[in-house]
């Protein structure tokens, strides 16, 4: 049986038709075309897939789309604007807080949830807010230093 | 990857939930934050043909201040109990343990309700809600009754539930001091590989005069370290007798064994982290 849902994207409200068992990631990927949102462990380990729902941060791979129905989405691709680069964005990138970037959407998502709560984090916050997020490549230190100057800027 | 097919079902009311349940059958489960439950339809190791979304029920998302003890709505994320400045003031080692478990985007969907009904071996809640002898509230079709944490966990993934039994609340008692948690977790899951909270009463002179210590993530399910416990009663709460009370490690027979730690050191974490957790008591 399909299920009539309306979720608000970046801003853009989408309604659709999905199938219960469709994930969240995989509406937003398959369905909407958005692709910035990243499917890593698909075991809810890695947060590569971290989007924000009604606020706060949340592993798209691990819920349903249809659970999702009259949410407020915000992805990677809802930050930038015309263009422009949010501070979080900049700084991941002045800072080389990426290499290959593919862990990068979730990072930043689950960053803005952390900077939305405790605009001035430790060293030591950044890092336990970062515990659901996976880096193969940086070690994490640019990352934290990343997250340390957009906080200043912001 | 994508779960086996289920019908999808939102409920309207704990009433509409329990009544939901029974009419879909033995195959329908009740999700909550989802956490432990959709992780295992993916793996395809549930498959269950219904699910039956609580999510929306607002009134089991309350937590209350109870005078001697705070109600704890089921359907509290860990993260709402972790930043509740109710907990926080009353209870703060509940909050803690709620810090803990797993990472932001696992508290901001977790329910306490849900970690305990699931009774995962290695859960943190259990061992606090054991070790401050908390009680769990549920509704079924007959009505509601009260559990003491004590007779809730009976094994592994295992409770004292009855079918189509809801967790409605959780009370814990407000315990301002006397009580820590301590564990060892996995450093990808963060679940524990062993986990001990501790709660301690101490009489005027600082003899021990109660110690309630429960462990997780070491065997089948939480369990109380009574020879621990009763090595403590009646001493002097100092660090001399929490080393000799924590050394009465439970038997490496009893202990889950895999990946992550072998039997003999998780019976040698469960001293480790009792003593962690009692000098923090
Ligand atoms: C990556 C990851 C890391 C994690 N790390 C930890 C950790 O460090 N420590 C830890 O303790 N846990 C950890 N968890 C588990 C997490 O805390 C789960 O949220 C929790 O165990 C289950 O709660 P839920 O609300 O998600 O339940 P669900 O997954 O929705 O449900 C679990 C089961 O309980 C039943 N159920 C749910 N609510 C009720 C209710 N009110 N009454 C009766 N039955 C109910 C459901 O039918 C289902 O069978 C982790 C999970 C993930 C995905
Ligand atoms: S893809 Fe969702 S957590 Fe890894
Ligand atoms: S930049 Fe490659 S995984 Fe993080």
């Amino acid at each position: 049986m399909k299920h009539s849902i309306s979720v608000t994207v970046n801003g853009v409200t989408h309604e659709a038709s999905v199938d219960a068992r469709t994930l969240l990631v995989d509406f937003l990927r398959d369905h909407l075309h958005l692709t910035g949102t990243h499917v890593g462990c698909d075991t809810s380990q890695c947060g590569a897939c971290t989007i924000h729902i009604d606020g706060a941060s949340v592993k798209a791979c691990n819920m349903f789309a249809v659970q999702a129905d009259g949410a407020t989405i915000k992805t990677i691709e809802g930050r930038a604007s015309n263009g422009t680069l949010q501070p979080l964005q900049e700084s991941f990138k002045e800072e080389h807080g990426l290499h290959c970037g593919f862990c990068t959407p979730g990072m930043i998502m689950s960053a803005a949830d952390l900077l939305q709560h405790n605009p001035n984090p430790s060293e030591s916050e950044i890092r336990h807010a970062l515990e659901g997020n996976f880096c193969r490549c940086t070690g994490y230190h640019n990352i934290v230093k990343a997250i340390q100057s957009a906080a200043q800027k912001m | 990857m994508t779960p086996y097919s289920f019908t999808y079902h939102k409920a309207t009311s704990v009433e509409d939930a329990i009544a939901q349940l029974q009419k879909l059958g033995d195959e329908a489960k009740w999700v909550a934050g989802g956490h432990s439950l959709i992780p295992s339809m993916k793996l395809r190791l549930s498959a269950p043909e219904a699910l039956i979304d609580i999510q929306g029920l607002d009134e089991l998302k309350t937590i209350s201040d109870g005078g001697h003890e705070i109600h704890i709505g089921a359907l509290s994320t860990h993260r709402s109990v972790e930043t509740s400045s109710l907990v926080k003031g009353k209870c703060p080692v509940v909050a803690k343990v709620a810090s803990g478990i797993g990472d932001p985007q696992v508290r901001n969907k977790g329910t306490i309700g849900g970690s305990l009904a699931h009774a995962d071996p290695s859960a943190d809640y259990p061992a606090i809600i054991l070790a401050l002898g908390a009680t769990i509230t549920v509704q079924g079709p007959g009505g509601s009754r009260s559990i003491s944490a004590d007779d809730f966990f009976t094994g592994m993934f295992d409770t004292a539930l009855e079918d189509h039994e809801l967790i409605t609340r959780v009370s814990v008692p407000a315990v301002g001091s006397g009580a820590a948690y301590a564990k060892f977790g996995n450093p990808a899951s963060r679940y524990a590989i062993v986990g001990v909270a501790a709660y301690v009463e101490k009489d005027v002179h600082g003899t021990c005069t109660l110690a309630r210590i429960a462990i997780t993530g070491a065997a089948d399910t939480v369990f109380r370290a009574s020879a621990m416990e009763e090595a403590l009663v009646g001493k002097p709460f100092n660090e001399a007798s929490i080393s000799a009370a924590a050394g009465h490690a439970p038997d490496e027979s009893d202990m889950l064994s895999d990946l992550s730690a072998s039997a003999s050191y998780r019976a040698h974490l469960c001293s480790v982290m009792a003593k962690r957790a009692l000098m923090d008591c």
